[in-house]
Formats: C-alpha cells, structure tokens, sequence
C-alpha cells in the first residue's frame, strides 16, 4: 500500500475512533479525557516537508474540531506539535541511516528509548497547549496541572498499548519505492 | 525589498506555523462568542450526517432505557389530561384540538417539537448536542430544548436538517431558574466540574433553601417556558461576603443517554428578546 493511501485510510480512522468511541467514555474522573488522536500526526512519514506536514496537521485537527463544535480548539495544538516535530526528530535520531532508510517513526525505526521520549515530550506539549486554552478561556485555572498530567498519562499509556497491538512493520525503503 | 522577501523565505515554516495558531484562536474566539464560525453551516451537514449513522447505530442499545423514559413520561402527561379531571357532565361529545387558540379563549404560546439527538458531547468543557431537526423542520435560534426528564439546552445553530444545541454543560451557558418552594429566581450554570450537577448562582439568601428542594424553569426566560423542571437542590454554599447562595443542583437529565428531546417554540420570542434588548429611553 502506498504511503499516501496508507495515511488517508489513517486520517479518517483516527478522528472516527476519537469522536465516536473515546470521546464518548463516560469521564472516568474529571481530570481526564481519553486522547489519541494526535497520534496520526506522530506517525505521518519523515519525508513530509514542514510545511505540508503544518498544514495536514492543522486539517486534521480541524476536522476533529467540527465534530465537536469547537472550531481551533484540537486544530491549534496539532499545529504546535507539527512545527515541533521535526526539531525533536533531528535531536533523537541519527541522521544518515534512520530517515534513509525507515519511512515513519515508530519503536522499530527509532528505537524504543528515542521514540518513548519523541512521544512523550510532544503529548506533554499537546495536551499542555489545549488544556491551556481551553482553561483560558473559560477562566477556571485551578484544575490546570492536574488535568495536563491526568490526560497525558492517559495518553501515553493508551499509546503504549497501540504500539504494543498494531506493530507496524517498519518498512524499509528500497530504492525502487 | 528584497531582504523582506528573503525574510519571509528564510522564515517561511515559522510564519505559516503563526498564522494558523492565530487563525485557530480567531476561529476559536468568534466560534464561542457567536456561534458563526466559518463553514459552520455546511461542516454542520457533514459531521450531522456521519453522527445520524452513530447514532442510529447506537440507539439499539439504548431501546429499552428509552422506552422506559418515555411510558414514564406518557404515565405522567396522561395524568394530566382534561379528561381525567371532568366531572360528569351532560355533554355527549368531548373532542380534543390543536388549535392555536383554546376554548377558554387562551392564545397558545408554546409549541413542542420532537427531535432525534443524534450527537452529545460530555466529557468536553463546552458540550454541544446535534439535532436532526433543521431550519427546513421548523427549528430556528434560540429555542429552548428539553428532554423527557429535564431541560437540557438551548440552540445555537441551525441548518437545513440539523441543528447544534449548546448543551447546559456548557461554560458559557445560562438559564433563569428558580425554587418551585418559593420562586426565588437565579440563574443556572455550569463549572466544568463535573457534569450530572449544576450551578445555581444568585438565590438571595432570603430564600429558605433546603437540600432536595426541587428547581424549575423561571418566568423570566424568553425561551424556555416557566415550571420545567432542571434539577434538585444537592449541596448549598453560603458566602458570607455576599447576599446570595450558590447551590449545587444534581440534573434529573441524565447527560450521558439522551436519546430523544423536544424542542420548544415560543410565538413571541422575537418580540419579547426584541424588547428586552432595545436600551430603554427612560432613564
């Protein structure tokens, strides 16, 4: 399957598994708010020019957005977390041989200690940035630190368990591709 | 010139990346204020059409807790029938209308719509519910919605075939409420907490409030009728700095499996929220 084919079917997986059946738990506490959707734009390829790869991610959230009746809420961190993206990749992975020869991150391609800190940082960075304004603008700041921990253990672990069930081969890319 | 160009190139990524987070916050801004953010219409008839099929999916395994709210509330509107209350009388034939004017010469004011809920939100700090009832059905802005139990919101949005309610779990909303025991009024909110109880803010403390007092509908609301129930009294707050309680209501609406609601139409409304928002010339 194609890179491109593969992220289309992705996009709409991902915002149809977050609207329909994570955001539809009922709340286990009222710190947390199962998220995983973000996780689409963790996996988009290395090859994806920053710009395009802003772009999509802003789409993405947008879409979420609509079906939640918040337009900006999602849409807004997916940005930050896309412009960061690329600096926290050129810190954790080697250069030459990882971005040559892998297509996406993933544990396989990088390594689970590199990709668990990848991970880690941007869904603090994530879920900071929303909580942030989502607090903001209703004025309550109270809750603030204990919902971004709460959601992003939450996160990371339900994460874990998605790395864990789908282990996405890590493909190699061959010169013919 | 030429540097700004450069500029821009150079920082071409960044830019963009700013422009979009300012673009998301305006979007986000407009979006809680009035409630027309862009596409809003057209991106309201596509996520509406994806939530009916949910939706549709999802009402099989509510069946049986719908059909028990509704008995009950047909149980409780057939209490209430004219019927029930006759005395006998010599008349011979008893018939039942709709007019928009009654026999005893009352001007209908209110009308009840049956919708499908077909999207709700609640674990979210501004909670919204679709509608499959559009403009196209009768629905337009502002009109109060209730469920079988309890009032649940007020619409913010319509398009042809669906509408957006905004949610009473929402931190923006506000009803005018009031005790049923002695209608002191005060208005019904939210605070993000927690989202099978509500806030009743400024009941004057000459109010003899006690826990399980029930809490209705004012008579102050443009949209929604008076005496609709909201909730019970569960915890009462009392600030010694102010003049007013802040109660803590526990919703007979259950949030979480709302299925069916009524939507309410005042004949007056446009009138009424016309009056109540021209600036009086007496000052």
């Amino acid at each position: 399957m194609s890179s491109l084919l593969k992220n289309i079917i992705r996009f709409a997986l991902f915002i149809i598994f977050q609207v329909f059946i994570l955001n539809e738990v009922p709340p286990l506490h009222r710190f947390i708010v199962p998220y995983l959707y973000f996780l689409y734009i963790l996996w988009l390829p290395f090859k994806l020019n920053r710009f395009a790869l802003l772009v999509i991610s802003f789409i993405f959230g947008l879409t979420l957005d609509y079906f939640t009746g918040t337009p900006g809420l999602h849409a807004a961190p997916c940005a930050l977390i896309a412009y960061l993206r690329p600096f926290l990749l050129n810190l954790l992975i080697p250069q030459e041989t990882t971005e040559q020869s892998y297509v996406e991150p993933g544990p396989k391609s990088m390594g689970w200690a590199p990709y668990g800190l990848y991970i880690g940082i941007l869904t603090f960075v994530h879920h900071f940035y929303l909580v942030l304004i989502e607090w903001l603008q209703f004025g309550n700041f109270i809750y603030f630190i204990g919902k971004v921990l709460g959601t992003t253990a939450v996160s990371l672990l339900m994460i874990f368990i998605v790395e864990l069930l789908f282990t996405r081969i890590g493909r190699y890319r061959s010169n013919t591709a | 010139m030429k540097n700004i160009f450069l500029f821009i190139r150079q920082y071409f990524t960044f830019l963009s990346f700013l422009l979009l987070q300012v673009l998301a916050i305006v979007m986000l801004g407009n979006a809680s204020k009035t409630h027309q953010s862009f596409f809003a219409s057209a991106a309201n008839e596509v996520t509406g059409s994806f939530d009916t099929r949910y939706s549709n999916l999802r009402s099989y395994f509510g069946l049986q807790e719908t059909n028990r709210l509704l008995a009950q509330e047909n149980a409780r509107l057939r209490n209430l029938l004219p019927a029930n209350f006759l005395s006998p009388n010599t008349g011979k034939k008893y018939v039942i209308d709709s007019l928009i004017k009654d026999s005893l010469g009352h001007v209908r004011k209110f009308t009840f719509l049956p919708a499908k809920v077909v999207g709700n939100t609640y674990t979210l700090q501004a909670n919204f519910l679709m509608l499959e009832r559009g403009t196209a059905q009768g629905v337009t802005k502002g009109m109060a919605v209730t469920g079988p139990e309890g009032i649940v919101g007020v619409v913010v949005e319509a398009s042809a075939n669906y509408s957006r309610v905004m949610s009473l779990l929402h931190r923006n909303s506000k009803v005018s409420a009031m005790l049923k025991k002695d209608n002191s009024a005060g208005t019904i909110e939210w605070d993000g907490v927690d989202p099978s109880y509500l806030i009743l803010k400024n009941v004057t403390k000459g109010a003899k409030v006690s826990k399980g007092d029930t809490v209705v509908t004012s008579n102050y609301s443009a949209n929604f009728p008076p005496h609709l129930m909201i909730g019970t009294v569960a915890a009462i707050a009392s600030e010694s700095s102010s003049n007013f309680y802040t109660l803590k209501i526990k919703t007979t609406t259950n949030f979480y499996n709302i299925q069916y609601v009524y939507l309410i139409e005042n004949t007056r409304y446009t009138e009424q929220v016309q009056l109540e928002t021209n600036p009086s010339k007496i000052p």
